[in-house]
């Protein structure tokens, strides 16, 4: 056996306490140093951690940062989602390959250099962009993918590549990142000025169930999308039985077109590290998670920097604050690459070192999560805010916003505008006046809350922005006239097939079969029966699928079929055919008639 | 499963009695052998029915207009498709029944191997194969093999589907009672349920 591989096999399990609930972290330190988690690095990690082989295959099978045989030592991984297609990273990717001298998928011969696609990264604000090994290249051209491309040949190291820095902290030593903040409007909430601690000294005066009560007055609503009431999630877990409880904080936004967490981690990580100090202050909870996409990996070390600064404060540690026996810490976890693990219990099957498969419900996180104690599962933003109410009170906060919908939203905006970026509203924004402050003229289309959300034709741009009519956890794209609707819908359905997790059927084949009817009807051979279809089956994927994903995958379809009918009906073909358009029966036959070395005499 | 669709307009046209055929693609014929099983009822469906082309009574081309046709086994090979195009033109309601015609079945076992190689292990490589002219067979009567297995729905416009391997006699004779009498059809549990 490998006696280098072992020793760093052992080093690293070592370092996470050879505790099979941190295999993530193990696995991704292995293939950081590696290049790879090979089959025999498998067997050595589950010997160490006491865990099963398939457990340690599992995790690395499933996550796509991950894998078993080796890769180049740079993985340039160029985003594919629908905004960087339309921004031109379809040439960029030529470019790449060209330069390289490889396709999509492969390895260059001297085994420096690997080229992938990858799903949305977080940065539709600055597309086409693209993940070299854990740094971000943004604002791709053919030009700069080339001389990517030479300098990583003369140095294969691509922190070494000259870039102009951003603005911000992505300038900041531990970043040294060319990503833009592209904050184009500041609010009262997030984006105002605030004094660092003083939302959590405010909560350590009061008693645990007054500061729920007071998040509860505030009317707090969940930022990822749902809209669950925070304090109410919170009562749960603190009601619940257990000595251990947990904060999570889900920092992994992969819906693609969002990237607004991406700021907040980068500008306002303060807000994030109290607001999860004042919830596991309330909850009864001393220790915390964030859950950091692995695409944003190069935020990595500056926010643990940032940790190690608040715990020399006394903001986070023992007695906090000076608070006799309120202890709490915060541990970032990576993930590697899958969406599904934005959905909550997905999360937390990851975070206890496992698959990203949700996990089924009841129970519910708050009473049974992260390793089976009470947990309270937040976004990015939500955590935040709770700060900014605990800092100014609940009223103020009620004051911003509508009445059932209180508070401002962070909207990640981008496609066809002028100014996309990050920006924070009230909520209760009309999608007219959304379009005009981003200067999107000829708007055909708006996706709300990414492809999982609803994409609403001009007739509906009079709707509002808010928890009763259009709820989004932020994500909007916008699509101008020039832009093929029901191809953008089939390459959403991609991204959802590619990132289901496999559990459920309805999900894992319902999607396919969606996409293959889709594609049906785009290439001119649906019939009016087809619609019917891909009505009853969307319906049925949703009603069907265990988590979040499933129910919300077929909505790219279902929404367009609604508000872009006519699209899909122009396509139909009014003439009936004896044979089904799709099957080509001469095709069917060609390999018989070389075999056989004869014409079909029928066909 | 079946969904209820009236017959009332061809039955309106008081042009006697409806005719049924049947046909066997890649199936075994274990659908056709449920069809008999359906015993003495055959004499009741007799009173209900013609049978216009079908094994059973081995008719080889269509006599008129059908009002059903009940396709066993999916389509392998180009007669198979030959034939399912003639009943799709000659019947006004097309019935998958069984798992074959649904699905592909056993048949389409061979759907993820290369038609070559599937005929070359078939012929010449199998451990168990005497051929030592080491043909694949070639008479150009035998008709040509499609590159895969199809289900009868993605080769023409199927109406209805009768899963099951087989469906059962019971499944079979109620489904076209209930298609023959306009009714909605009402299988039991029992009759759908196949673990």
């Amino acid at each position: 056996m490998d006696n280098k591989l072992e020793q760093a096999v052992k080093q690293i399990c070592d370092e996470c306490g050879n505790d099979r609930t941190r295999i993530m972290d193990i696995v991704i330190a292995l293939q950081k140093s590696q290049g790879c988690v090979s089959s025999q690095a498998m067997d050595l990690i589950a010997k160490q951690v006491n865990a099963h082989r398939v457990e340690v295959e599992g995790v690395v099978s499933f996550y796509a940062f991950l894998s078993k045989d080796p890769k180049g030592k740079v993985v340039i991984r160029v985003c594919t989602d629908v905004v960087d297609r339309m921004k031109g990273v379809n040439e960029v990717g030529q470019a790449f390959q060209a330069e390289l001298g490889i396709g999509l998928g492969e390895t260059t011969e001297d085994g420096n250099i690997t080229l992938e696609h990858t799903p949305c990264i977080g940065m539709c604000d600055q597309a086409p962009a693209a993940l070299i090994n854990d740094e971000v290249f943004t604002n791709l051209s053919e030009d700069k993918a080339k001389a990517i491309v030479q300098a990583l040949k003369k140095d294969a190291d691509p922190k070494k590549i000259s870039i102009e820095l951003g603005d911000g902290n992505n300038a900041n030593e531990l970043v040294k990142s060319e990503v833009k903040n592209n904050i184009c409007k500041k609010g009262e909430i997030i984006f105002a000025d605030n004094e660092s601690g003083a939302g959590l000294k405010k909560a350590l005066e009061l008693a645990p169930a007054d500061v729920i009560k007071e998040i509860k007055e505030s009317k707090l609503r969940g930022r990822g999308g749902a809209g669950f009431p925070t304090g109410l999630k919170w009562d749960f877990a603190s009601k619940a039985e257990g000595d251990q409880k947990y904060v999570l904080c889900n920092a992994d936004e992969g819906e693609p077109g969002t990237f607004k967490d991406r700021v907040l981690l980068t500008e306002r990580y303060d807000l994030l590290f109290e607001g999860m100090t004042i919830t596991g202050y309330a909850i009864g909870a001393n220790a915390g998670v964030i859950y950091l996409r692995g695409e944003y990996a190069y935020l990595r070390a500056f926010l643990e920097n940032k940790l190690v600064e608040r715990r020399d404060k006394n903001l986070l540690g023992k007695n906090v604050l000076g608070k006799d026996g309120f202890d709490f810490d915060i541990r970032i976890q990576m993930g590697a690459g899958a969406y599904v693990c934005g959905e909550e219990t997905a999360l937390i099957s990851s975070c206890e070192g496992m698959r990203g498969d949700p996990k089924n419900r009841p129970p519910f996180p708050a009473q049974k999560g992260y390793l089976g104690c009470p947990t309270v599962v937040n976004n990015v933003e939500t955590l935040s805010i709770v700060t900014r109410i605990m800092e100014k009170g609940a009223a103020w906060f009620t004051g911003i916003g509508t009445e059932a919908s209180a508070g401002t939203k962070i909207l990640s905006i981008s496609g066809d505008c002028e100014a996309p970026g990050v920006y924070e509203f009230p909520i209760g924004i009309k999608i007219e006046d959304l379009l005009k402050e981003v200067k999107a003229e000829n708007a055909q289309a708006v996706l709300i809350g990414g492809p999982a959300g609803q994409i609403i034709s001009a007739t509906e741009f009079n709707r509002y922005i808010c928890f009763d009519d259009l709820a989004t956890g932020g994500a909007i794209v916008i699509f101008g006239a020039q832009r093929n609707i029901l191809e953008i819908v089939n390459e959403y359905m991609d991204f959802f097939i590619e990132e289901n997790c496999g559990y459920c059927t309805p999900c894992r084949v319902g999607n396919v079969l969606l996409k293959q009817r889709l594609e049906k009807i785009i290439s001119g051979k649906g019939e009016k029966a087809d619609l019917d279809y891909l009505q009853d089956l969307g319906d049925s994927v949703i009603l069907t699928s265990r988590c979040g994903l499933g129910q919300t995958s077929p909505n790219p379809i279902l929404t367009t079929l609604k508000n872009f009918r006519s699209l899909y009906e122009g396509l139909i073909k009014v003439e009936k055919d004896i044979m089904e358009p799709t099957f080509d029966v001469k095709a069917a036959l060609n390999d018989a008639e070389t075999v056989a070395e004869r014409q079909s005499v029928i066909y | 499963m079946i969904r209820n669709r009236s017959v009332r307009i061809l039955r309106g046209k008081k042009m006697g009695k409806p005719k049924i055929a049947t046909a066997s693609l890649a199936g075994c014929f274990g659908c056709h052998m449920s069809i008999l099983d359906i015993d003495d009822r055959i004499l009741k469906l007799v009173e209900l029915v013609d049978f216009d082309k079908s094994p059973v009574n081995d008719i080889k081309k269509f006599t008129g207009r059908c009002l059903v046709g009940l396709i066993e086994g999916g389509c392998a090979n180009e007669e198979n498709v030959h034939v399912l195009k003639y009943f799709r033109e000659n019947c006004d309601i097309l019935i998958s029944v069984g798992d074959c015609a649904i699905n592909g079945g056993v048949p389409a076992m061979r759907n993820g191997i290369p038609l070559k190689e599937c005929l070359e292990e078939a012929y010449i490589n199998g451990p168990t194969v005497y051929n030592p002219s080491k043909q694949i067979p070639n008479d150009k009567e035998i008709p040509l093999c499609l590159d895969k297995v199809y289900p009868c729905h993605h080769v023409v416009k199927i109406d209805y589907y009768l899963p099951g391997c087989p469906p059962s006699a019971d499944t079979i004779w109620e489904a076209l009672v209930a298609l023959l009498n306009g009714k909605p059809l009402d299988l039991p549990y029992e009759l759908i349920k196949y673990d």
